[in-house]
């Protein structure tokens, strides 16, 4: 094998490599994440304030992971982890009954990835909120 | 196969107007359908699609689940009470089973 090739297999195997652990949300996954919000909000624009997310910004394990949210006024709450193989975790709708609208619950996560709340208030605005988790062992049961 | 056990956690008594915060979990798999068991076979997806939370025949929360919550759905809510009255929780999954279980609470 001549130096000029070697260089060429090496370099195409890098490539590889980065190609494997770039995309930590793959277009298809992009899209299905797209479609949801685009479901839940009725293509409403979503603004800034209105919700808080709370959730660790370290996690050891990604199996069950502690996070909460409160969205004061909200109809619905559209819980999402953008890189799971599944990426919709939950749909929340408050009735007649409901105290607050602050919810805690628990979400597996794949992988390292920014958990996204999006809440629906009752005149059609919308409101969302993010944070970066970094999760050291995948739930890789998901 | 699996037990599923509904658990809740509702204060007995509470004063009209009060919010009283409610802690529901079902002990359920949550399979997604991805995994493989340890004879290589994946093992089939069983999740748990829905929970409604009620007070008196009013909904308090319902909830759209996805394999997205982690297995044994926990739920932390509140409710506006201003009557006794009963509780119902139920949990759907995707085999079609019901888990129901109610909560008296004495307000006043």
């Amino acid at each position: 094998m001549s130096a000029q090739t070697r260089r060429k297999v090496l370099a195409l195997g890098g490539a590889a490599v980065v190609a494997g652990l770039a995309p930590h949300v793959g277009p298809a996954r992009a899209g299905e994440v797209d479609a949801r919000i685009a479901a839940f909000t009725g293509g409403a624009v979503i603004g800034g304030s209105g919700v808080t997310l709370s959730i660790a910004a370290l996690v050891e394990n990604g199996v069950s992971v502690p996070i909460a949210f409160d969205a004061p006024g909200a109809e619905a709450v559209l819980l999402l982890a953008p890189a799971n193989p599944d990426p919709q975790a939950a749909i929340f709708r408050f009735g007649p009954r409901a105290g607050s609208r602050s919810v805690a619950t628990r979400v597996r996560l794949a992988e390292s990835q920014t958990v996204r709340v999006i809440a629906r208030f009752p005149d059609g605005r919308c409101a969302g909120a993010e944070a970066a988790v970094d999760v050291v062992v995948g739930g890789c049961v998901i | 196969m699996t037990t599923i056990i509904p658990r809740v956690r509702v204060p007995a008594t509470a004063a009209p107007g009060e919010i009283v915060r409610i802690r529901t979990l079902l002990t359920h798999p949550m399979e997604t359908g991805r995994r493989k068991g340890p004879d290589g076979v994946v093992v089939p997806r069983w999740i748990v699609t829905r929970f409604v939370a009620a007070f008196a025949g009013e909904t308090i929360v319902s909830v759209e689940i996805d394999p997205a919550i982690a297995a044994n759905p926990y739920f932390e809510f509140d409710a506006r009470l201003e009557a006794s009255g009963v509780f119902t929780f139920r949990w759907t999954d995707d085999i079609g089973a019901v888990y129901e279980v109610t909560q008296d609470i004495v307000v006043g």
